[in-house]
């Protein structure tokens, strides 16, 4: 620091370096943006994924077909799509609805969107059998990542995500609200339910709630309740009519209620890890016995039974962008097996007559 | 017309008379308005990278993460004594803003790996403490006594602004390049590192000659500012004044259980409380230099008084949530920058950094307590016991600092 007061600071000669510096700096900002933003372009939009077809799916009265996100690289990118169970590798039907997540059962299809700009906005739709949408809910600027549509198509759920990170907190927070579609009555939180742990009132400040799934009664349901600070998580059996919930058991994430309702598939954390923190596991509601299923790859999904003995889960694809689907026994035998390439968020489709 | 102020005196501070801030500060402001852009550029985006393209699940970060880190005050109390020492706010200063700038380049090299992510952001961090108290001295030593409450003033608001544009220029651009995030991190590195040109180029360090008569500045010498009266007293209202007042995020968490608009919104709430902020900073920090800054420091405190009333209300609705976060704002504006004018008055010249850093680390101490109390009385007793507490706290001590420090601060 050879500066004296007396000697002026701004001079033609700082100036002029700190312009180059700033056209330097202007120059790798904007270069690395165009470079990243063909980079993405690559690696989702042109690729030999199958292109959308003319018309939009039309879902009325299909069994025995899986819907998802088409994250193929190519046209389809983000569409949803379907594919016969009978032959998952085979073609696949794109349309023409584009969906982050999405669930469908028996004629009802939730569909959660994110259109990006200076401040993304989120919605979730809810769509009939032709993908018509019957409701859509604003978000604001939570990004959604958990939806569940209830086995006779009558009830929606979906989790939203929030979180602010600035030099004066971290803030976290997760809210999961639920549709009746017949009634349309919306429960917007889980927040100010009443929480029974150990018989107890339990009531932490940080609580947060994420992936609801439904019994066949569309009253009760299942869903992770964590408060954030201790690193823990339960599961709870909710009573939407009485707002009450039940703590049943720890270390249960991401529940997914079997066809028949007597098991949870569900996500456990098995390693303080953080390459490897979770295992799909099935818990019988019978006897609470858990069963470690055979996918030994670190979960994070909220798995969905294509039926009551397989489920189906997203996987990161190795070496491409996006996600591709697998299934494994729900019993912990046998090994896990590739559904199809370029995937994410299956639903079984159903109508709802089991 | 901020910039001839500089050479107008012998020491370059801005002249009284003229009222105008020292184009030394508009500097500073200038490196923190980058800065922030840059720092909020990465934060508004953190939480969506992590959840959209690495697969984690916030919970694996911890929430109070962040808060209080004992490395951090360390370095803050060590860089503060080395500035002192030697003189050298300035190259204390750009070691803290260059730290953070290489961090920007440091969250994609880290990939999806937690622990790189965590030591990424916790080095980020430390530059941030470092580079606090000599930035604050530089601004405060750039200033006549008079102005001390209007400097801080134009640095909070040029500050704030930053911390209001990060968030819509990272979204903004995230749209552009198709969510690749190593585009707004790279974007982020590039702004950061203009901020720490604009200090290396146009800020100018106070060297004042060292005074022949002055005490020798030792390591002990930043916590024996506290011997003395008026600056210990300061400290310990600061202390408990920061504990009694919530948290960020808990007066956002509270908001958002109880107003569907809030909830709606959420990651915004920030953006509702800093515009505010921004807009009051100036004239509050002048009204301190006229009433004086301890006076307006307490006062603002009203302003959170009303906001935990609003809060345990349990108000909803578009009005009250413009109401609590234009209260939240106004506590900001004004109480931080009146809160550095009032301790630069107690402070002398080549303790300034030192005593900066000491009452800032205190602040933090206050507020670590505070959220450890808040989550604690949440689950013993409920949101409304708990927030009525602290207000009942906040009330008494505003009082007991009203009535202590009358005499000799306002």
């Amino acid at each position: 620091m050879t500066d004296t007061p007396e000697t002026p600071l701004i001079t033609r000669g700082r100036l002029t370096a700190f312009a180059a510096a700033f056209v330097l700096l202007a120059a790798l900002g904007i270069g690395y943006g165009v470079h990243a933003a063909h980079r993405q372009d690559v690696l989702t939009h042109q690729g030999p994924g199958a292109a959308p077809a003319a018309q939009d799916l039309d879902l009325t009265g299909a069994t025995g077909e899986i819907l998802f996100r088409d994250t193929e690289p190519g046209p389809g990118y983000g569409f949803l799509a379907t594919v016969r169970r009978s032959d998952p590798a085979g073609p696949r039907t794109v349309g023409r609805t584009s969906c982050e997540r999405v669930y469908a059962a028996a004629g009802t299809v939730v569909c959660l969107s994110t259109e990006y700009g200076a401040i993304p906005s989120h919605h979730v739709r809810i769509l009939d059998s032709t993908l018509g949408q019957l409701r859509e809910i604003d978000l604001g600027a939570g990004a959604p990542n958990r939806a569940r549509i209830s086995a006779d198509g009558r009830m929606a759920s979906w989790t939203v995500f929030t979180s602010g990170d600035s030099y004066a907190a971290n803030t976290f927070s997760t809210r999961t609200s639920i549709l009746d579609v017949r009634t349309g009555a919306l429960t917007p939180t889980l927040e100010d339910f009443d929480v029974l742990k150990d018989g107890k009132p339990y009531r932490p400040v940080d609580r947060n709630f994420w992936g609801v799934t439904f019994a066949s009664d569309d009253n009760t349901f299942y869903a992770t309740m964590s408060p954030i600070s201790t690193g823990k998580t339960y599961l709870v059996r909710g009573d939407l009519a009485q707002h009450r919930l039940t703590v049943l058991r720890e270390n249960v994430e991401c529940p997914s209620l079997s066809p028949d309702g007597t098991r949870i598939a569900f996500k456990k954390r098995v390693s303080g890890s953080t390459t490897n923190p979770w295992r799909l596991a099935v818990l019988d509601l019978a006897d609470n016995r858990e069963t470690l299923l055979a996918e030994t790859r670190s979960v994070d999904d909220q798995a969905a039974w294509l039926d009551d003995s397989t489920v189906a889960y997203a996987l990161p694809a190795a070496q491409r962008t996006g996600s591709d689907l697998w299934t494994v026994p729900a019993d912990g035998t046998g090994a896990p097996a590739l559904l199809l390439h370029g995937g994410f968020s299956p639903a079984p489709l159903t109508t709802g007559k089991q | 017309m901020y910039l001839s102020s500089s050479r107008s005196t012998p020491l370059g501070r801005a002249s009284g008379a003229t009222r105008r801030v020292a184009a030394n500060v508009v500097m500073l402001g200038l490196v923190s308005l980058l800065t922030d852009i840059s720092s909020e550029m990465v934060s508004s985006v953190l939480p969506l990278y992590y959840t959209s393209v690495l697969g984690l699940s916030m919970l694996q970060t911890g929430f109070l993460d962040g808060l209080f880190n004992g490395a951090s005050v360390f370095l803050r109390l060590a860089g503060a004594h080395l500035a002192d020492r030697f003189r050298a706010r300035k190259p204390v200063a750009v070691a803290g803003y260059a730290l953070s700038a290489l961090c920007k380049l440091g969250l994609p090299a880290a990939g999806a790996s937690l622990a790189g992510l965590s030591t990424v952001l916790a080095v980020d961090r430390s530059g941030k403490g470092l580079r606090t108290a000599p930035r604050d001295a530089l601004i405060s030593l750039s200033s006549t006594p008079e102005t001390q409450g209007r400097a801080f003033g134009v640095h909070r608001m040029m500050d704030t602004a930053g911390a209001f544009c990060g968030p819509l220029a990272a979204f903004a651009l995230l749209s552009v390049v198709a969510t690749a995030y190593d585009a707004v991190f790279v974007a982020s590195f590039c702004v950061a590192v203009l901020g720490v040109l604009v200090l290396l180029l146009f800020v100018r360090d106070r060297r004042e000659p060292a005074a022949p008569g002055r005490p020798a500045v030792t390591l002990g010498a930043g916590l024996g500012l506290l011997r003395d009266a008026a600056f210990r007293r300061t400290c310990l209202f600061v202390t408990l004044l920061e504990t009694a007042t919530i948290s960020d995020a808990f007066v956002y968490l509270t908001l958002q259980r109880q107003d569907d608009l809030a909830a709606r919104w959420f990651p915004l709430l920030a953006l509702g409380t800093a515009a505010p902020y921004l807009l009051l900073s100036l004239p509050l920090g002048a009204l301190a230099d006229r009433v004086g800054p301890w006076r307006l420091y307490l006062g603002g405190h009203l302003c959170f008084l009303l906001v935990l009333a609003l809060l345990a209300g349990s108000h909803s609705g578009p009005l009250a949530l413009v109401l609590v976060l234009g209260l939240h704002g106004t506590f900001y504006a004004a109480t931080d920058a009146p809160l550095m004018a009032h301790a630069a008055r107690l402070l002398p010249d080549h303790a300034r950094t030192s005593g900066f850093a000491v009452m800032q680390s205190l602040q933090a101490l206050g507020m670590f307590a505070s959220s450890l109390l808040f989550g604690l009385a949440y689950r013993l007793q409920g949101p409304h016991w708990t927030l009525a507490a602290f207000g009942t706290g906040l009330l008494a001590c505003l009082t007991v600092a009203a009535v202590l420090t009358k005499r000799g601060s306002a």
